[in-house]
């Protein structure tokens, strides 16, 4: 199966070699922050978590987020997914690996890792992240492989998958229901100390996830033969607007009880994010910038007319991506951390080698994902022939 | 048994996920230059059910440019001086009012109060939030209340950082050693990518010794003692002054008291 990824166009090739090439200066980073310690990234005694766990938070949600191709598909017969399903699963199985790869990077002892397996400690909450994680690339690799292979045989997937498939609903929840706990049940993080943590976090996944995906699938429908249907498409982009309507109502809410309740604490996390706070606003052309192009996103998908016009749908979607990421990506780690235990505002600025060692997890992300779309893309150039 | 390629490549997959894993365990063997310090009793070490202890802020306010707490515990506990804020190791600094508490500030209050130094460090919780995130076990909270870490198992997720609402603990973000101006053999000196904070002196305590911070205020602003024991200096200055804890809507019980 694998040859199918080692046969390419020149421009396929290409793009291999630019990912390896973002790929090698990350991981020269990498090597040097090995040898010096974290202290070359901008994070402080303030700002403990910074780019490489803002970066994970907002990928456990397009990793999630293959559930919403998953539930018509598999739950409601919804037969227009048959074909995309499984380009959703394999971004999955992209994003989780990313995730992995931004915790590896942001631990200060990587090498002692595993003393989260020897040492297992239920109460905390990163000990289920790391099981939920592990367990979903899992279900993800099982059910990805075996329909692929099915595919291409062309016969239906094996009856034993179907456990699965349907276990990997429930765990695309858990995923992100977790990794929202890891903020949400911290005293004095005025910010995460909120119930609808968890829901924000499906919320904005399930937008941004699908917009990824329909970016990609646009992509592919240049670069391939294989054409998603424009029924699927469009459906995918109504759950991509549903999803962002709810995610700006919860933000929303955050607005009002803060505001309203008129305390501080829950206040100052905001008013620095949005507003500056105590002469500091690094972040607020970043957050004012989100909110427009969450609503931008939205105006464009909420029109039918706008929504089936591809160009449009694009803009739609990358609008949608950029401000979630900028919320989760951005916003919400950092704004955690200001103003700090002392209420006193210390920024946070990301150095050279910790953003190029993100974007190089991005890139390994990007290979991984379109590897496996050669693959599946190979399989739907087969069917049709 | 004949073995098919397919089957060669997912287990020879398999095994090099699993030799990742395996990395640690050489790393156990191999690795003898740090080695875990484990506190040893002596025979007069000192016990406690819940130890705490009581800042005298009123005396302590009276020398405000004395240091000699922080200078003691800094050389005790090989506490690197980095020179910048950013890359900062503390285990006990002072703070003013507004930042101490800043949950109750009060513009009106006395200048005595708003300008007097306040000693800050672990408050070595009786529901200590770190304690509760630490994936590994890596930070704990003793029977006699204190909230430990182990530097050796400690993987750097900083979780415990987030987690604490206070700011006590510290991460290495480089390597400490050459920034220890004067190395103290009798306490571990740390490795970059752990954290650390105040441990209440633990080692000290096996020996029978105040923790240094206590042994080198001159006024006897700090005291230290059993807040189970009614009968203990800390219990007594808790009867007959009115203290106040950090946070303590938190739910946390910080064992550390101000007197104001």
């Amino acid at each position: 199966m694998i040859e199918k990824a080692l046969k390419g166009s020149p421009r396929y090739w290409g793009w291999i070699f630019f990912l390896l090439f973002i790929i090698g200066i990350g991981f020269i980073n990498y090597i040097r922050q090995l040898h010096y310690g974290l202290g070359i990234t901008g994070m402080s005694r303030d700002i403990s978590w910074g780019v490489y766990i803002a970066q994970f938070t907002y990928l456990v949600g397009v990793a999630a987020s293959a559930v919403m191709l998953v539930i018509p598909k598999y739950l409601h017969n919804y037969k227009k997914y048959a074909k995309v399903v499984l380009f959703g699963e394999f971004l999955a199985i992209a994003a989780v690996i990313m995730c992995l790869l931004f915790i590896v990077v942001d631990v200060g002892q990587p090498m002692r890792m595993m003393n989260i397996v020897f040492h297992a400690t239920p109460h905390s909450v990163l000990f289920w992240d790391m099981i939920v994680l592990s367990g979903y690339l899992t279900i993800n690799i099982i059910c990805g492989y075996n329909t692929l292979i099915a595919d291409k045989k062309e016969v239906p997937p094996p009856g034993w998958i179907k456990p699965f498939i349907y276990l990997s609903i429930p765990w695309a929840v858990s995923i992100h229901t977790v990794t929202a706990f890891l903020y949400a049940g911290l005293p004095g993080r005025h910010l995460w100390l909120t119930a609808i943590m968890a829901p924000r976090f499906l919320a904005s996944a399930f937008a941004s996830g699908p917009a990824l995906l329909l970016l990609v699938l646009m992509v592919i429908k240049r670069v391939s033969k294989f054409k998603p249907e424009e029924e699927a498409v469009q459906s995918i982009a109504k759950t991509i607007c549903y999803c962002m309507i709810m995610n700006l109502f919860f933000m929303g809410l955050e607005f009002f009880t803060a505001f309203y309740s008129n305390i501080p604490g829950h206040m100052n996390p905001l008013k620095y994010l949005f507003f500056g706070l105590q002469g500091h606003d690094m972040l607020v052309p970043w957050m004012r910038t989100c909110i427009f192009l969450g609503f931008f996103g939205v105006a464009i998908l909420i029109v039918p007319p706008l929504r089936k016009k591809e160009g449009f749908l694009a803009v739609a979607c990358a609008s949608i991506i950029g401000s979630t990421w900028v919320d989760k990506g951005v916003g919400l780690v950092i704004g955690g951390f200001i103003p700090n235990p002392f209420e006193r505002v210390v920024e946070y600025h990301p150095t050279f080698p910790e953003i190029s060692i993100a974007v190089a997890i991005w890139a390994v992300g990007a290979l991984v994902l379109t590897v496996l779309h050669k693959l599946a893309v190979a399989v739907r150039e087969q069917e049709m022939a | 048994m004949g073995i098919d390629r397919r089957s060669f490549l997912k287990i020879a997959g398999l095994s090099a996920v699993l030799g990742i894993g395996g990395g640690s365990v050489t790393d156990l063997l191999v690795n003898k230059d740090v080695e875990a310090s484990e506190a040893v009793c002596t025979e007069n070490a000192l016990h406690a059910k819940r130890w705490a202890m009581v800042v005298n802020v009123k005396k302590c306010s009276e020398h405000k440019d004395c240091k000699k707490c922080i200078e003691a515990c800094d050389s005790w506990h090989n506490i690197p001086n980095f020179h910048n804020s950013k890359d900062e190791v503390k285990w006990i600094w002072k703070d003013d009012y507004e930042h101490t508490f800043p949950d109750q500030e009060c513009e009106f209050m006395s200048e005595d109060i708003k300008k007097a130094p306040f000693i800050l460090m672990c408050n070595h919780c009786d529901q200590p939030p770190c304690v509760r995130v630490c994936p590994t076990k890596a930070t704990f909270k003793r029977p006699d209340g204190i909230v430990a870490m182990d530097f050796h198992r400690c993987i750097g997720c900083r979780f415990c950082m987030a987690a604490c609402p206070y700011g006590s603990r510290s991460f290495n973000w480089r390597d400490p050693r050459p920034f220890i101006e004067k190395v103290n053999n009798n306490f571990p000196t740390r490795m970059r990518g752990v954290v650390e904070k105040c441990t209440f002196c633990v080692d000290r305590l096996a020996d029978g010794l105040q923790p240094a911070c206590v042994e080198a205020c001159p006024y006897g602003c700090l005291v230290f003692g059993d807040l189970e024991d009614p009968e203990s200096e800390v219990r007594k200055l808790l009867q007959e002054n009115v203290t106040i804890r950090r946070k303590p809507e938190l739910g946390t019980m910080p064992s550390i008291f101000y007197i104001v």
